[in-house]
């Protein structure tokens, strides 16, 4: 068996196929079970939120980031540090709107569709769904009500794959009743 | 190089909501355990091509069940198994004595009950391996105290 060297990448390159093969193993399994793509989409994005939300605490343990002052320093904090961190890949930060309030990720490739083809009955299926859960779910953790999706697919012929990300509003810093 | 924790944080939400789904009765109730393992037989099967792509050739049916026990459950989980009985007739105990996705539930007998949903995964993980490497089996898990649990696998004779 070939010794240390060869295998430190080489387990963390199985574990990003670890967890690709898991995440197609449950999609397909959702597929299954909810008859339209719609309320797959729907799973997805609940179960994305339900990661999300405990992903930041991870996160926020992990990289020591401080507080970001404005919507565009987020972005570069998702981009740069977070996407990295738990995916391995820097997506670049484009099309900004005028007031500052929304921008895209481009995606040159996505891990969680390696090995993967959308079969034609699937069409309306946003694969990768989770992730805008998971974004959704982080973000509301940090006081920002964001709206997340997908607007381009490699999975369904586009050459990149691209998120919206918009900031609605900033979310109040009360306790929800029943909680503490 | 996905982390360990979205892998781990994946799991537990996978585990969470098919329970769900099927208290609200979207899911066939009582299937959840074998949803689970069915998933975990499939990435199963595919993470063992992959890893053994450029492994040489088994020599026999423990060689097997010492990869599994080291190198395979090195990559998933980050440590070997601690401790691999047989009786040499085809059945085998891994014995695993701080399992990583058992970790963060609890330490002792707390939810105990709960602890089976979180190994069902895993015992299809493992039935996916072997099934792959020409082994046909039955995995099933037992915890006695969280986080140590024991896989049993038991090789059937095609």
């Amino acid at each position: 068996m070939s010794r240390q060297a060869g295998r430190g990448t080489e387990s963390k390159k199985m574990n990003s196929e670890l967890f690709t093969l898991t995440y197609g193993a449950l999609v397909t399994q959702l597929c299954k079970d909810y008859e339209n793509d719609e309320d797959v989409n729907k799973q997805l994005d609940k179960m994305g939120y339900n990661i999300g939300v405990r992903l930041i605490e991870d996160f926020l343990a992990r990289s020591s980031v401080g507080r970001c002052h404005d919507f565009r320093e987020t972005a570069d904090v998702i981009a740069k540090i977070a996407f990295k961190m738990y995916l391995g890949i820097t997506p670049s930060i484009t099309n900004w709107s005028p007031g500052g309030d929304e921008f895209s990720l481009i995606l040159e490739n996505n891990p969680l569709v390696d090995f993967v083809e959308l079969p034609d009955n699937h069409s309306s299926l946003i694969y990768s769904n989770l992730l805008c859960g998971v974004l959704r779910g982080a973000l509301e953790m940090v006081q920002m009500a964001v709206d997340v999706k997908f607007v381009q697919d490699t999975l369904k012929g586009d050459s990149v794959t691209e998120i919206r990300m918009k900031f609605l509003r900033r979310i109040e810093d009360n306790l929800p009743a029943g909680e503490e | 190089m996905a982390d360990e924790a979205l892998f781990l944080l994946l799991h537990n939400e996978m585990v969470a909501g098919l329970y769900r789904a099927a208290e609200q009765g979207e899911g066939e109730n009582g299937r959840c355990t074998t949803k689970l393992e069915s998933m975990g037989f499939r990435v199963g099967q595919g993470l063992i091509e992959r890893f053994t792509k450029d492994t040489a050739r088994f020599k026999d049916e423990l060689d097997i069940m010492k990869f599994i026990c080291k190198d395979f459950w090195t990559t998933v989980f980050k440590k070997q198994i601690d401790n691999l009985r047989t009786n040499h007739q085809g059945i085998y105990v891994l014995q695993d004595n701080k399992f990583r996705l058992l970790t963060q539930i609890s330490a002792g007998k707390q939810y105990l009950e709960h602890a089976p949903k979180y190994l069902a995964f895993t015992c299809g993980l493992i039935r996916g391996g072997l099934s792959n490497l020409g082994i046909k089996s039955i995995v099933t898990a037992e915890v006695s105290s969280m986080p140590a649990c024991k896989f049993q696998v038991m090789i059937q004779k095609m």
